[in-house]
């Protein structure tokens, strides 16, 4: 089954994502923010990691950063959850070993065809 | 053993229940009861139970008709005397003394009164064009309280507006 | 497939107006260069426009846009942190949150506040002007996309199917990015048939080969009625990483698509890939771009009533219920048993089982209590921001100290106070805390200082509001008094007894009712919002050195523990909490003292005594108060003794409102229903206090007036 890792601070949004994900069949673990996120990254395979840029304690760009330093994690996909679309977002999800983004407000529809660019 | 269905069958003393009451389709349906030899009547929609009197617990220094209170099915009920607010003859509490319990639902919360009378007596059918206006001189009853008069046989009967009588007046205390 | 996210409305809503208390409440405190705090109020901003995007609520995210912007401006050091930013600021949140509410209430929002603050962020963004056209351009960058997304969706209607020749021609070390070429071919067969040619001839001998890195090229045909922006959007992570041709062939348009793509791909022993492109188009389900807008629109589905309330409680709360209930379940069982085949020898085992029925209803009883135990930080938590703005209304520098805000109390008694306490804190503003040139002219600090403090007291919740201002001027409220008859000229009265006048109907000494606490909601409406919560309220104050309000509130509405007595024929109920002790009176330790007033001598204290039946007008069995049962209470510190025909059992009672169908009777906190069916009434301890003095002064009055007509015969 595939396992995705959602990771954001906002409450709905995360609920929001994994219920989407969830009811096209994946497995979700959620996290609430960059930390949660790691601890949970470096105890449990992922096929995909989705994250919010915004986050306390420890960001999106700084997990991906991160995530990347993990043996088990240097090519799976991560993908970046962000309201801005400008090439500044790009270059620094990109430089920090994004895999790609997603502009947020995003329909569930769209997520869903959006993964699968880069899990079965 | 349920002893929910057990306690609803058993008759309690005192209440009676309002059944088989013909609703007509146009006018007004009012209860209509006894003060000293005169009738009055309410409007029967506001009326939620008839009790026989029972000694209610006195709330300290209330006015005199102002009777206290009583239980009716754990909501605690203000008994009010109507032949004494009114000053209608004697208030007296015989085996005909009854109490009329008046529900009126206001913007935020529902009030229920007891009234003590002397009896019941009828359900008045009446129309709009029935209703004639009081005179404003006269009488017992202070206008504020009188919605209307209406001819039944011989009698007239003073309609009470229900609202009017459950504003209570703030506790004057001694 | 459509995904239903209506459900999260309501979890959305409630997480935004916390975030709005959070940005108000770090707004209030922001000092320069404070970056954790600009940041987390521009994060609580960012949630609500994300979340409010998603569900449609487009109002909500155009309007917290400007202030997400002006948020950013700041966090990144391109604005500085002025105050007329951050009363801009304060005013977005209220904005904000009258148009959540509008949305949780599913009415239309009023427009003029929320145009008005749009307005003046627009200016205030516009200051820094070259900021703004980056943000407007990257706006307008996404809806361009938007425009672009839904022009192409057009532009497909109208062309039909086309064919693609696409070369893909990605970096060496694309694949370290995460991206899979394959998977990316998959996402394209979405668009319509794909048929797919690798190009290998670059990949090197098997020793020289690194597997992290990729040296496949691609060349794809795709049959669908997709655009080039389609296409490319697919392939918009890896644009950097690669070259991408992508080309229209003009042939052939209506000719169906070949049966079955065609994989004319030489299999590579390289790691990962796995090539199976023929089986993509029959497993992917398309997806319909026209339900996007259908998830905000559909709000039948779950709606959002006015509803009761809902409570947090913590998950160790409940888990201590389910316990408790667990236990009851078994007493039940064991009873039930008992009750099965009943003899007079199971009586000591039917007492047990009673006992222990007791137990587990008191302790399940205590248990619920405390879910609806809040602490009182959320009353109190809208007062620095009241404070504030009032504080620039009236032009004096205040400040607002909370002491006690984890302090618990019940619920519903929180949302009832509220309107009291606001009003309470308006009136330490506006008549307590003097003008600053008055304060400075007294040798006080300029600032004022308003403090509320929360603490328990014995079965209570004592709410304390305290003002260093002036205090209340005795004068003034005499003079009122007399002149709204209150009080005649020859009365005595101590200060506190001056200071409660305030609390008669009518009353105000200000010079002109001010618009902050003067509007017909007068300092009666407090205290009688007060008493119908079973509290009560006093002042204490000191001229020139400010005043206090004490709110004293019980910690719950609903339960007593009693000591039933009977006076006469009628039966009342003591709060235990406020028995001290009862006793049997001895005729050598009663004083007569002043006329009517009778003290009891009780070790050091001189306890007034008061008969219930003179204060309640009743008929009683004794009337002496000699070898008569006593029962001392305390309220407020002050001990009295009521005398009462007879002590009856202990018991707990069940709260009942008088005010329901009655009114507040002065005397009495409320009615409760006994055993055997009576109604009941529960005495208020303080109130009755204030009764027997107010009658004590009464027959004082009267004895003077008596006096001075004798004086007047005889003379």
């Amino acid at each position: 089954m595939t396992k995705i890792l959602v990771v954001d601070d906002s409450n709905s949004i995360r609920d929001m994502v994994s219920f989407t994900l969830k009811s096209a069949g994946y497995e979700t673990v959620e996290a609430k923010d960059g930390q949660d996120g790691l601890s949970k990254a470096q105890t449990n395979g992922f096929d995909l990691v989705i994250s919010d840029v915004n986050m306390p304690i420890m960001d999106g760009i700084t997990l991906c950063q991160e995530l990347r330093k993990l043996p088990s994690f240097k090519f799976t996909p991560i993908l970046m959850l962000t309201t801005e679309s400008s090439g500044d977002m790009k270059m620094r999800g990109k430089s920090a070993g994004a895999t790609g983004w997603l502009v947020k407000p995003f329909n569930p529809e769209k997520l869903l065809a959006t993964i699968k660019r880069v899990i079965r | 053993m349920d002893i929910q269905a057990l306690a609803a069958e058993v008759p309690v003393e005192g209440e009676y229940n309002l059944e088989g009451i013909d609703f007509i389709s146009s006018g007004k349906q009012y209860l209509a009861f006894i003060l000293a030899q005169e009738q009055y009547a309410v409007d029967i929609l506001c009326v939620e139970e008839i009790r026989s009197w029972e000694n209610p617990t006195k709330i300290p220094n209330a006015p005199s008709y102002i009777k206290g209170v009583i239980n009716m099915r754990g909501i605690i009920v203000p008994i009010v005397d109507l032949r004494l607010k009114f000053s209608i003859g004697e208030a007296n509490y015989s085996e005909t003394t009854v109490v009329i319990v008046l529900t009126v639902e206001g913007d935020s919360s529902t009030r229920t009164i007891g009234f003590v009378v002397d009896a019941v007596s009828d359900v008045l059918n009446t129309e709009e064009e029935d209703i004639k206006n009081a005179p404003a001189f006269g009488g017992c009853v202070p206008q504020h309280y009188v919605a209307g008069l209406v001819n039944v046989g011989d009698n007239v009967v003073t309609l009470l507006n229900v609202e009017a009588l459950q504003t209570i007046e703030s506790h004057q205390l001694s | 497939m459509s995904v239903d996210l209506t459900q999260f409305i309501p979890s959305f809503l409630e997480e935004s107006f916390e975030g709005l208390e959070l940005m108000e409440s770090s707004l209030l405190n922001l000092e320069q260069g404070d970056d954790e705090t600009i940041n987390s109020i521009f994060r609580a901003a960012h949630s609500i426009k994300g979340g409010a995007g998603t569900f449609g609520f487009d109002n909500v995210t155009e309007f917290t846009h400007l202030v997400e912007t002006l948020l950013d401006e700041m966090r990144d050091g391109r604005r500085s942190i002025e105050q007329a930013d951050v009363e801009l600021l304060l005013e977005s949140v209220d904005c904000m949150r009258l148009l959540l509410e509008a949305i949780r209430d599913e009415v239309e929002c009023e427009q003029d506040k929320i145009i008005e603050t749009s307005k003046l962020l627009a200016i205030a963004l516009d200051g820094n002007s070259s900021e703004n056209s980056q943000t407007t351009d990257s706006t307008a960058e996404s809806s361009e996309e938007s425009q672009a997304e839904s022009n192409t969706g057009n532009n497909d209607n109208a062309e039909g199917s086309n064919s693609w020749q696409i070369e893909f021609i990605p970096e060496h070390h694309l694949v370290q990015t995460g991206n899979d070429p394959l998977l990316l071919f998959n996402a394209l067969s979405d668009l319509g048939e794909v048929s797919i040619k690798a190009n290998c001839k670059d990949v090197p001998a098997l020793n020289d080969i690194d597997s992290e890195e990729l040296y496949i090229t691609w060349q794809l045909t795709l049959t669908s009625n997709a655009s080039e922006n389609d296409i490319r959007e697919i392939f918009e992570w890896v644009e950097d990483e690669c070259q991408l041709n992508i080309t229209k062939e003009q042939t052939e348009q209506t000719a169906p698509p070949v049966e079955g793509p065609k994989s004319e791909s030489i299999a590579e022993p390289l790691a990962e890939s796995n090539l199976s492109p023929t089986d993509n188009t029959s497993e992917n389900p398309t997806p319909t771009p026209s339900e996007n807008d259908s998830i905000i629109k559909d709000k039948s589905v779950t709606k959002t009533k006015p509803d009761v309330g809902s409570i947090r409680v913590g998950v160790d709360k409940v888990d201590s219920l389910i316990n408790l209930v667990g236990e009851l379940v078994i007493t039940q069982s064991m009873l039930s048993e008992l009750g099965n085949d009943f003899d007079l020898t199971k009586i000591e085992r039917l007492t047990s089982g009673l006992e222990q029925l007791l137990q587990n209803t008191k302790e399940l009883q205590e248990s619920v209590m405390r879910i609806r135990m809040l602490p009182i930080s959320f009353a109190f938590n809208r007062f620095p921001r009241l404070v504030h703005d009032l504080s620039k209304k009236t032009g004096k520098d205040i400040e607002l100290i909370l002491k006690g805000e984890q302090t618990e109390l019940d619920k519903t008694v929180m949302e009832q106070i509220g309107d009291p306490l606001v009003h309470l804190v308006r009136n330490a503003v506006d008549h307590g805390i003097e003008p600053s040139e008055v304060r400075i002219a007294n040798g006080k600090s300029e600032k004022g200082t308003i403090t509320l403090d929360a603490y328990h007291q014995g079965g209570n919740i004592v709410i304390e509001i305290n003002d260093d201002g002036g205090g209340i001027d005795r004068k003034a409220v005499f003079d009122k008094a007399l002149e709204k008859g209150i009080v005649d000229a020859n009365s005595t009265l101590s200060d506190s007894q001056v200071f409660d006048l305030i609390f008669e109907p009518g009353f105000s000494t200000a010079k002109e009712l001010s618009d902050i606490s003067g509007r017909g909601v007068g300092m009666d409406v407090v205290k009688k919002n007060i008493q119908s919560l079973g509290g009560r309220i006093q002042v204490e104050s000191e001229p020139g050195k400010g005043s206090t309000f004490k709110v004293n509130l019980p910690l719950t509405l609903a339960i007593l523990d009693g000591q039933l007595v009977k006076v006469g024929s009628e039966v009342y109920i003591i709060p235990l909490i406020t028995i001290v002790e009862s006793l049997q009176t001895q005729s050598d330790l009663i004083n007569r003292v002043s006329g009517d007033m009778v003290l009891y001598r009780l070790r050091e204290d001189n306890v007034p005594v008061i008969p219930i039946y003179q204060l309640f007008n009743i008929a009683s069995d004794n009337e002496k108060i000699e070898n008569a049962l006593l029962v001392v209470v305390e309220a407020d510190g002050q001990k009295v003794g009521l005398l009462v025909d007879d002590l009856l059992a202990q018991q707990q009672v069940v709260i009942k409102s008088l005010n329901d169908n009655y009114q507040q009777v002065e005397g009495i906190s409320g009615a409760t229903i006994l055993g055997d069916g009576s109604v009941a009434m529960i005495l208020d301890i303080p109130g009755m206090i204030q009764m027997a003095l107010k009658k004590a002064q009464k027959a004082q009055k009267n004895k003077q007036a008596e006096q001075v007509m004798l004086e007047g015969v005889s003379s």
